[in-house]
């Protein structure tokens, strides 16, 4: 139960930095901790410390397996995630071309 | 078989749009049109010719809960339609719009990857794959949305991409505490196992997913990113986002999590319904003091999905009937609306009422068309978005939540007076303008005009002996649980 806790204060950290920080890098980096905040959540919930893992082989008695298909969603997340990163960094190198800044507050040519 | 086709077209266009680039920039044209209009036949086609039957298919030959299923019912079908009609017209309009702004063949390759991401969602049977298609969508649309490449698109790309990547993040733990609860990600399978658990899960599944595609659908405590995405990407691709987007990754994603799978628990959907008056209000006050058209008719989104919510969490059959009506009255009339600003904007070159004026003899199809939309969405008969929300208010009423109708009637009477304005200074005011800068050609026409045409047409979908086979399917279709699991599962 703790890891759980644990997991989802991992969470909320990414999204108080996404919500406080001024620094556009630090709320691309805050939306990456959520993001395996996110991750982590799956892996744990497909987790369990007695078990072995999920190959059958010569030799193995076939008890208790970690589950496998989590994990495969991991490395899809994963993949979106990278491609999402890049395309944030993307937006704030255009972005710092355009105004010489990174603080979002000065970034605010459009009206409320 | 029809099935995957609805992903595969698009992508395939997509790759091939990429592989000839360069050379012929016409031909991506062509490549996207056959790609859009095909899909959108089989699409009527498999509406008018399933009825109420639901075809499913296991990809890779899989069985059912162990792999992923495409489910087509008539919800699928009717939202199928919806999108590729949007899109058929967006791309006409693109024509001669995104000439101005360059860079013709990534418009096209990213325009098929939002239509196949946004088909895939609609159409998939599967938890996980619901995400991925959902983010093959938002990155194209967050790629579009700085697609003219000013300091301003960028500030509003950058913000719709951080609560993007929020959202989605906030879905997949979403997933997470799913999958963990019940050990599968196939959709029916969770409705059939969830309501044996504990039903604190429930509420932390509904929870995060209202959350996460609350944010997706714009409703108004999640709304903030909404009028700077709209407002600031080109036109047709604006017309897309609050026409379509909004509604295929957000309310069709709601109504098939929170009907199909959970079951209309009670509690979520007296949030909806609160949700949807506070949208309708707050939004409709917001647009009234906007002069950017753009911003307006960006606002005017957030108030109309408003009115989809409200018909959604009073989970009658009329509420439901209503709430879908209306999802598809407002594709149009909203997708109308943006095109016209589009079409101002290009002759004008602005898009602040105060400066625009007298437009009816230079622009007719644009200013006529525009009168056309503006009555649709404000709601007076004869147009569609009359009968809609009458549905919704009388449905509300029905449901004895006469206060809600109430907010609903006040919030419609704000629309109007805030398109009294649009008209009053943007197409009938008194300033006079000699010349347009760029002249409108035929396919900006085709697409306005087809478009005003389907406003007036579709408010006969709502009379008795056409509502049977329109409507009624799909009501059918989302309030019946048992049925769904039954013929996914295929028992």
């Amino acid at each position: 139960m703790t890891v759980y806790l644990l997991c989802f204060i991992l969470f909320l950290v990414g999204l108080y930095g996404v919500l406080t920080k001024r620094d556009l890098i630090k709320i691309v980096l805050a939306l990456t901790i959520m993001a395996n905040a996110a991750n982590l959540f799956l892996i744990l919930f497909g987790y369990n410390a007695n078990a072995g893992y999920p190959i059958l082989s010569e030799g193995v008695v076939p008890g208790p397996m970690v589950d496998p298909l989590t994990q495969a969603m991991v490395l899809t997340a994963i993949v979106i995630e990278l491609g999402a990163t890049a395309l944030l960094v993307a937006f704030v190198v255009r972005l710092f071309q355009k105004y010489k800044t990174f603080d979002i507050t000065k970034i605010r040519r459009l009206s409320g | 078989m029809i099935l995957p086709s609805f992903i595969i077209i698009p992508l395939l266009a997509t790759f091939i749009i990429t592989l000839i680039a360069g050379k012929k920039d016409g031909w991506a044209i062509v490549i996207s049109l056959i790609a859009v209009s095909s899909l959108f036949i089989l699409s009527l086609f498999a509406f008018f010719a399933m009825g109420s039957q639901t075809v499913t298919y296991s990809m890779g030959n899989w069985p059912v809960p162990y792999g992923i299923v495409l489910v087509m019912d008539a919800f699928t079908s009717f939202m199928l339609i919806m999108v590729s009609l949007i899109s058929l017209t967006s791309l006409l309009f693109s024509i001669q719009y995104i000439r101005q702004l360059s860079m013709d063949w990534k418009y096209y390759a990213l325009f098929m990857l939002l239509f196949s991401g946004m088909n895939g969602v609609i159409i998939t049977g599967d938890l996980f794959n619901l995400f991925v298609f959902m983010e093959i969508a938002l990155l194209a649309a967050f790629a579009l949305v700085a697609y003219g490449s000013r300091a301003e698109e960028f500030e509003a790309a950058f913000k719709y991409a951080v609560m993007g990547s929020v959202s989605s993040s906030i879905i997949l733990v979403g997933i997470a505490v799913t999958y963990g609860a019940t050990s599968t990600l196939t959709l029916a399978k969770i409705a059939e196992i969830l309501p044996q658990k504990d039903p604190v899960i429930l509420l932390w599944i509904g929870g995060l997913f209202m959350a996460g595609f609350g944010l997706k659908a714009a409703a108004m405590p999640f709304h903030a990113w909404l009028p700077d995405a709209h407002s600031s990407a080109p036109a047709p691709i604006s017309a897309m986002l609050s026409g379509v987007l909004i509604k295929a990754l957000g309310v069709y994603a709601l109504i098939r999590i929170f009907f199909n799978v959970l079951g209309a628990p009670l509690i979520f959907m007296q949030i909806f319904m609160v949700m949807g008056v506070v949208s309708i209000i707050i939004g409709v006050f917001l647009a009234i003091a906007q002069w950017d058209m753009k911003r307006l008719l960006a606002y005017h989104s957030i108030s109309q999905i408003g009115y989809i919510l409200l018909g959604m969490g009073l989970a009658t059959p009329l509420g439901i009937i209503g709430a879908v009506y209306h999802l598809f009255n407002h594709a149009l009339f909203k997708s109308l609306l943006f095109y016209n600003a589009g079409a101002v904007e290009m002759a004008l070159g602005t898009r602040d009422l105060k400066r625009m004026g007298n437009l009816s003899k230079l622009l007719p199809v644009t200013s006529h068309t525009s009168m056309v939309a503006s009555l649709s969405i404000a709601g007076i008969p004869p147009f569609n978005g009359f009968f809609s929300k009458l549905v919704i208010i009388i449905a509300a009423i029905q449901a004895g939540q006469p206060i809600l109708a109430f907010l609903a009637v006040i919030g419609s009477i704000l629309t109007l007076a805030s398109f009294m304005k649009v008209q009053r200074y943007g197409f009938r005011g008194e300033r006079e303008i000699e010349k347009v800068k760029t002249k409108i050609g035929w396919s900006m026409n085709l697409a306005m005009l087809s478009i005003a045409f389907l406003c007036l047409v579709t408010s006969i979908m709502i009379i008795p002996g056409i509502k049977e086979v329109t409507l009624d399917p799909v009501m059918a279709a989302i309030m019946n649980k048992a049925e769904y699991i039954q013929l996914v599962m295929g028992r």
